[in-house]
């Protein structure tokens, strides 16, 4: 059994002060129910600069230029620290600044939607000619520029939503349909902004990975927006529009939806598709949401907190066909929260956990590291959210007594060795699961470890479709170097079993 | 306590009596525990849900609160919840619950 194996990976970030205040649901709600709130007026003020965001540590984490580890050696909480010598480039990716990041939103667009005002433009086309990943074809997808007149009468007699660049209208995005609310300029932008960063995320992925555009056959988007008109609602597909603009013209694709344990079922079924022979490398790629931005912003705020929710993720993941070096996917070692399962945390972890371990005759303590929901504590912990990782670490563990493979008292020392601290913003799907699996790439084919689990887990409930709890979870593993060959029967031995039968037809001939 | 949990604990309880209503958290940390709990006794403190300034008073109780515990049947309990005994802080998860309960509750 040859496994399809993970090939590369990248991790964005974009730094969006304006979209916390004008985009992030928890603000846009408090605009409508308390306009004049103590919390809308003071907001600004709270808002990081993008230095402070590049020179926060679990953002130079995310990106790949810190390590997990680095997160433990500088105990928590990591904001009002800096981290020397940060950049806003990345081993695996990088932070983008909010300007450029609008011009790529303009770039991605397809249907003229988004209009930037002539000065903003001229300004932002300059930043990004000097983009090492934004070719001169995209530049100048740019354009001139409109008019400011213009984009207010869109603003104030068509619905267009305004975008913001420190705190001044710069531009806005049409509405694409008159009365359909699925085409609204809210939704667009949301839309937008999803796919800018997964098409950022995508240039990354094939920057930093040994593979050609035109060798990705597929891609999977797995992000939590829903893209579609009035009679479609979720029609899609995010994964066709971003590999469009990331110039894999051989691909097709689809989205997975699933919360936020859609990255993880996009994992199972990229390594699947591989496993099966039906693609050679698949493309698994997500953007970022405006929506979460400023989620918990009340409780930062009211504890004199910077607005910690203030970049957008995006990643990509590419699966391929087995190299002999890249880490497996164990298709074979699935874990799956069934219909049948029940919520009790206990029966959760077990499904994911245990249950896949105990097939393939592994112990809590062979995989050595899990990651699971990697949410920055700096974030949830001020929220009363608490530590989320170390909280599934302790329910880990907790089975792990439970079930006599770990001590009691060595309940902590689990947490330490087979987990990690959080680093990955609050967006969702970004942070279930996949923030590690490019350091379990890197840490595998080290030698550092030998097994990494992923678990992704979704709260269904909040499409208010079931009351069902969802999670999945796959087990990363070092190559052990032999691609096995073709299980093809050579012409040789053909001729032989063709000569054998012959002669045994004809020793029946003789008998009868 | 998320808005549409509010409603549903106000419609529940005028539907039939806050004497005759019950309500169980589950919720991992002390903090937002409490909170669920002052929300469903003295009124959403966030004022921003449908019970912002209606103090309903109910019964509120954490499932690891030794009230709730010794109500169960203890293997169905291990089962489901002996486990995230073993993880949580359950002290001060019954500290802030039983607090908010004593000192707003009315039945």
């Amino acid at each position: 059994m040859s496994y399809s194996v993970v090939k590369g990976t990248s991790y964005v970030l974009v730094h969006a002060p304006d979209m916390v205040l004008h985009n992030g649901t928890t603000q846009t709600t408090e605009k409508h129910l308390n306009p004049n709130s103590e919390y809308l007026k003071n907001l600004p003020n709270s808002l990081r600069s993008f230095d402070e965001a590049v020179n926060y540590l679990p953002n130079q984490v995310y990106i790949g230029n810190n390590k997990p580890a680095d997160l433990r050696k500088d105990p928590q909480p990591w904001v009002g620290k800096n981290v020397e010598g940060a950049s806003r480039h990345g081993k695996l990716g990088e932070i983008m600044p909010q300007d450029e990041f609008i011009g790529l939103i303009k770039i991605v667009d397809a249907f003229e939607l988004v209009k930037l005002n002539k000065e903003f433009t001229a300004d932002v086309k300059k930043k990004l000619n000097d983009h090492p990943l934004v070719k001169d074809e995209l530049v100048a997808k740019l354009k001139e520029g409109e008019e400011m007149a213009d984009i207010q009468k869109l603003i104030e007699e068509q619905g267009a939503e305004p975008v913001y660049m420190n705190n001044e209208v710069i531009g806005c995005i049409k509405r694409a349909h008159d009365v359909d609310v699925n085409l609204n300029a809210h939704v667009i932008f949301e839309n937008l902004v999803s796919k800018a960063s997964g098409v950022l995320a995508a240039l990354h992925l094939l920057d930093k990975s040994d593979i050609n555009a035109e060798d990705i056959e597929y891609v999977l988007e797995c992000s939590e927006e829903a893209c579609g008109d009035m009679n479609q609602r979720g029609g899609g597909n995010f994964a066709k529009a971003i590999a469009e603009v990331a110039g894999l013209s051989k691909a097709s694709g689809s989205d997975v939806r699933g919360f936020c344990a859609a990255p993880t079922h996009a994992m199972i079924s990229a390594a699947s598709l591989v496993k099966a022979g039906t693609f050679k490398n698949v493309l698994i790629v997500s953007g970022g949401s405006t929506a979460k931005l400023g989620m918990n912003g009340k409780d930062h705020v009211k504890k004199e907190l910077p607005i910690l929710e203030d970049v957008i993720g995006g990643f990509a993941v590419l699966v391929s066909e087995n190299d002999g070096t890249s880490p497996v996917l164990r298709t074979d070692l699935v874990g799956r929260h069934t219909v049948g399962t029940g919520s009790s945390p206990q029966a959760v972890i077990t499904s994911l956990v245990t249950e896949p371990l105990d097939r393939g005759g592994l112990k809590i303590t062979d995989i050595d590291k899990y990651s699971v929901e990697m949410q920055n504590p700096d974030v949830t912990k001020p929220a009363g959210a608490g530590d989320v990782p170390n909280a599934n670490y302790k329910m880990i563990a907790a089975l792990g007594v439970k079930r006599g493979e770990i001590e009691r008292t060595a309940l902590n020392d689990f947490i330490v060795e087979h987990g990690m601290e959080g680093w990955a913003p609050t967006q969702g799907h970004i942070p279930s699961g996949v923030p590690y699996v490019g350091f379990a790439k890197e840490d595998i084919e080290a030698g550092k470890i030998t097994r990494s689990m992923i678990v992704g887990k979704g709260s269904l409930f909040l499409g208010r479709m079931t009351n069902q709890f969802d999670g999945v979870s796959i087990v990363m593993e070092k190559n052990p170097g032999v691609v096995e060959e073709s299980k093809g029967v050579s012409e040789q031995e053909v001729r032989g079993l063709v000569a054998e039968a012959m002669r045994d037809f004809a020793s029946h001939l003789l008998q009868g | 306590m998320d808005l549409e949990n509010q409603k549903r604990v106000k419609d529940l309880t005028e539907k039939y009596g806050a004497e005759n209503v019950v309500v169980l958290i589950g919720g991992a940390e002390a903090e937002s525990a409490g909170l669920a709990a002052e929300t469903v006794t003295a009124g959403d403190p966030t004022f921003a849900g449908p019970l912002a300034g209606v103090p309903l008073g109910l019964k509120v109780y954490h499932a690891v609160e030794p009230e709730f515990k010794e109500s169960v049947d203890a293997d169905v309990y291990d089962d489901q919840i002996g486990m995230m005994e073993m993880v949580l802080d359950v002290d001060a998860i019954i500290e802030e619950v039983a607090s908010m309960r004593k000192e707003h509750g009315k039945y």
